[in-house]
């Protein structure tokens, strides 16, 4: 009796569907929270998010995001307020993906998002550099730099919604 | 050409020495585990059914150098474990590739301190660098499919 139940639950698994994702041909989607490789994100009239504030920079455990900054003027201008991100490298390799950057953003610029295929030959290819990392503008509006009238953008960070 | 054209009707297909080796060589790549710390259980994982390395060929994930050809460093290498890994690596047949599996075995990665080598490159020649803290399966296989691409591109003239 026990031989045949045996058997009964091996052919039971001999008829199931096989579990495996043929991954290169066929992707499983990463769960909605999935933290990937870093997009730096635009407003919607194009200029960039990242002020230079360089706070990513100090709360990222590991070292691997390198800031610098430079000052914005109205006939260039890059993102609001009064300076932008010249330099904007992450070393891919250093990066440990735990997301304290975007927490520490006060404008929400920097984004862990849903990439993650990160391979390298070469450890000099691992430092993503701010052309790599920036998003396109979105449609319809331009590339930075951008030129704007005198006082329209004073303000780095955007006023909050619901100050409390 | 004159060759081909020749044996064409007969049903016989003619390849370059070369391409013919680096196809063997891709589709069957034992690996050695070198599982240190948490990018061995993502190892385990790519291994188990879910992803199924050895769909690649790669069924075989065993501990013993002499019979590998690639070793996947997987975890932290700290500078005592540094001499054992080199002796495995001297110990694996020639040819031999290395895949370095996560930020820690790249570059160190979150430990930058005195007990921990940043990047096991100062040791052994690295092929292939996977980025994650640890890589996901997919990242694994798709730095295993790089290192494909690169096996696939040796020539006849690299071999010792």
């Amino acid at each position: 009796m026990n031989l045949i139940r045996g058997f009964a639950t091996t052919i039971k698994h001999l008829l199931e569907e096989p579990v495996t994702v043929q991954y290169p041909e066929e992707e499983r989607p990463v769960r909605e929270r999935f933290k990937g490789r870093h997009v730096l994100k635009r407003y919607e009239n194009g200029l960039e998010r990242c002020i230079g504030c360089a706070l990513c920079a100090a709360a990222c455990p590991a070292g691997a995001i390198w800031v610098e900054a430079a000052e914005n003027t109205d006939e260039e201008r890059y993102s609001p307020g009064e300076r932008y991100a010249k330099v904007y490298e992450i070393n891919m390799l250093r990066c440990i993906f735990c997301g304290y950057c975007a927490d520490a953003c006060p404008t929400q610029a920097i984004v862990l998002e849903h990439e993650y295929r990160l391979s390298f030959t070469d450890r000099r290819d691992a430092i993503y550099t701010k052309a790599q990392l920036l998003e396109p503008p979105p449609s319809g509006a331009a590339d930075t730099p951008q030129q704007t009238e005198p006082g329209q953008f004073t303000r780095a960070i955007p006023e909050m919604e619901d100050p409390r | 050409m004159g060759l081909t054209s020749k044996l064409g009707e007969m049903g016989v297909i003619t390849v370059r020495l070369e391409d013919a080796v680096n196809w063997a060589r891709t589709r069957a790549m034992w690996p050695m585990l070198f599982g240190l710390a948490c990018c061995a259980i993502e190892m385990m994982s790519t291994q188990a059914s879910l992803y199924d390395l050895s769909r690649f060929g790669m069924e075989l994930m065993r501990p013993s150098p002499r019979q590998s050809d690639l070793m996947i460093v997987a975890g932290r290498v700290t500078r005592k474990m540094a001499p054992v890994l080199r002796q495995l690596y001297d110990q694996m047949p020639e040819p031999k590739w290395v895949l370095s599996m996560g930020d820690c075995a790249s570059c160190g990665g979150v430990f930058n301190n005195y007990a921990v080598v940043q990047g096991v490159d100062e040791i052994v020649p690295v092929d292939v660098y996977v980025a994650g803290c640890p890589p996901r399966p997919e990242q694994l296989i798709h730095g295993i499919m790089m290192l494909h691409e690169r096996v696939k591109q040796e020539h006849i003239s690299d071999w010792a």
